[in-house]
């Protein structure tokens, strides 16, 4: 990271300061502040609505609030960071967040990479599989949740119709624990695979062909070209799309939400709670508990467990770049 | 950070880059095979959309059939009427046009502006507040909910529109790909020419960046729509039935008391139809956006 020099070319170009021309004072305060004004309302924005509640949620992490009387606040210090570490529920949402992570992440990009590959051959109709393949990422997760419930429904429900015919029994998907999150992952992956398929598609395609040309001519089969010439070529691609899906993935709420179809309490994530959420248990804590405190506790250590996992990843990148 | 490092903008109708190659170097014709792989994984894209008109189109009666109908019924419409009468579906897709038009037009504007000076402008600070900007990224939005309720609610902002719009009405992505496309599209000495004539930085960036900016800026606007229609936990926490946006009412359909499925399916095709109608229109454009570098914001 290079700090820019304040001295550019053109300042040097303009008359020199002290110059007694209120037009010359003028651009040279235009060179120097505009660009402030320019990134400020993010800045601005940012600091309302976005640092100011990460403060407001560390300090009140600390105390004892009520949302009935949220102005009221008692010091309780660490206490409810470890009531945290022995509350089984915690865990509990912590292993399904990770559990529905890895069933809708991994598979999820392993996809993405082979459609992408296919996708860069030369096809009739580019545009159209291009479009096609992207379709579910214009859905919304509400109404994505709606329709694969339905279609994972026990009784009536399309995909175990498709299943008896392979002579397997009628799931039960949304009282199940492996079913429930099996489910709620193909849900995810459904969204999200065209999309990463074109990130991939779009790296793909600005690995030169010479690598490719002097591959072939090494005698490299499809399979070594794709190995050795376009996997080590996608690597940061790669890095980042497994990055970002798992910061996703973290924070997964509105599939496992709306995925039970109903019923008093949402939020729990299904009768024994066997796909509620990080996300679900923070909301449940924050607003039907109305235990504030408690809420933002969870809310850190969320954020805590994304920038480690984001610097254990940076690292990793690093090491098997300097390795090479 | 895992850096990106976004393809640059391709130029309308440039053909892509060879790849594939064989011996020869032409580049590799799909296979048979190719085409049949593709076509199912567009098949399973669509289907549920498929299933949707169906189920939307049926009585409450057939849609428990097993086998189900192939084809759409004619309840369409009356499901459709059943689903506006039990959720105000109306009113829903009117708030979240208001919504979405001005969180994709506040974006687009602050972004432009912050993406231009991050690429173009010197000044101090300037990588430490651009790594500030994509570090924002890393921010789970759960940590704001409770505050931000608690500061609408301050506000006498619950359950008005505004409480949706501001908080998402800059980001850190869009400040993101603004640079980058700005990097490789706008030549410094457009820049410095529009100095030499003695032109401001906000008339450079009047006359000078939106022009070239436009079709990023068009791409960004659609992706930003997007997103913002379909946001989901936010809204659900601030909005209450009364004032929903589509989402809001997506979410009552699902949750609460709806007689029969096919008016949960007919209320959910009402919400994704102008989505869909945005997505198949300019398909092609969101596609090409997405491919220059976009990532998930």
């Amino acid at each position: 990271m290079a700090v820019a020099t304040t001295e550019s070319p053109l300042e040097k170009a303009l008359p020199p300061p002290g110059g007694r021309s209120w037009r010359s004072r003028r651009a040279r305060w235009d060179l120097k502040f505009s660009p402030y004004a320019f990134v400020s309302p993010f800045f601005v924005l940012f600091a309302a609505f976005g640092l100011y509640p990460l403060i407001w949620t560390a300090w009140t992490s600390l105390h004892k609030v009520e949302l009935e009387n949220p102005d009221q606040s008692t010091w309780v210090g660490l206490k409810n960071y470890t009531d945290l570490l022995s509350d089984h529920n915690f865990w509990n949402a912590f292993r399904n967040t990770f559990q529905m992570g890895v069933l809708s992440t991994v598979p999820q990009l392993m996809m993405a990479l082979g459609l992408a590959h296919l996708l860069n051959y030369k096809l009739r109709g580019r545009t159209f599989w291009r479009v096609a393949v992207l379709s579910p990422f214009a859905t919304s997760v509400a109404a994505a949740t709606l329709v694969f419930a339905q279609l994972f429904g026990r009784d009536y429900g399309f995909i175990n119709w498709v299943l008896h015919f392979a002579g397997i029994h009628a799931i039960d998907f949304q009282n199940g624990t492996w079913s429930a999150q099996i489910a709620i992952s193909v849900i995810v992956t459904w969204r999200w695979t065209g999309y990463n398929a074109l990130i991939y598609l779009a790296a793909m395609q600005s690995i030169p062909a010479e690598q490719y040309e002097s591959a072939a001519m090494d005698g490299a089969n499809r399979w070594q070209q794709f190995r050795h010439v376009t996997v080590p070529g996608l690597r940061p691609t790669i890095v980042f799309t497994i990055v970002v899906s798992t910061i996703g993935a973290s924070q997964l709420f509105g599939e496992p939400l709306l995925f039970s179809g109903g019923g008093s309490n949402p939020e729990m994530g299904g009768v024994s709670r066997q796909y509620q959420t990080l996300s679900m248990y923070f909301y449940e804590r924050g607003f039907t508990d109305q235990h504030l405190g408690r809420a933002a506790a969870i809310a850190w250590a969320m954020f805590l467990m994304i920038v480690l996992f984001v610097l254990i990843n940076t690292l990793l990148a690093r090491r098997t770049r300097s390795a090479k | 950070m895992a850096t990106v490092i976004p393809t640059a903008p391709r130029r309308a109708k440039r053909r892509d880059r060879k790849s594939g190659v064989n011996q020869a170097g032409k580049q590799m014709h799909g296979s048979k095979l190719t085409y049949v792989i593709l076509a199912v994984v567009v098949l399973i894209s669509i289907f549920p959309f498929y299933w949707t008109i169906l189920a939307a189109s049926t009585s409450n009666t057939e849609i428990n059939k097993v086998p189900p109908n192939w084809l759409p019924g004619g309840n369409l419409f009356k499901n459709f009427h059943a689903a506006l009468n039990n959720v105000d579906m109306g009113k829903a897709l009117v708030n979240s046009l208001i919504v979405s038009g001005c969180v994709a037009a506040g974006t687009v504007m602050f972004s432009t502006l912050a993406g231009f000076a991050f690429a173009k402008l010197r000044f101090r600070f300037r990588s430490v507040l651009l790594g500030l900007t994509i570090g924002t990224m890393m921010v789970p939005y759960q940590l704001g909910i409770v505050p931000l309720f608690l500061l609408m609610t301050k506000l006498g902002w619950s359950d008005h529109l505004q409480s949706v719009i501001f908080p998402t009405l800059v980001s850190a992505f869009g400040v993101f790909f603004m640079r980058q496309y700005l990097l490789n599209a706008l030549p410094d000495e457009l820049v410095e020419a529009g100095r030499v004539d003695g032109a401001s930085s906000l008339r450079i960036f009047l006359s000078v960046v939106v022009p070239i900016a436009r079709p990023a800026m068009a791409v960004l606007g659609m992706l930003t729509f997007m997103a913002s229609w379909n946001d989901f936990f936010w809204p659900i926490v601030v909005l209450t039935s009364d004032n929903p946006t589509v989402q809001v009412a997506i979410d009552n359909l699902g949750s609460g008391y709806v007689p029969d499925e096919s008016i949960i399916m007919a209320g959910t095709l009402l919400g994704t139809l102008p989505v869909l109608a945005v997505f198949i229109v300019l398909g092609r454009q969101i596609v090409g956006g997405i491919m220059q570098g976009a990532v998930k914001g």
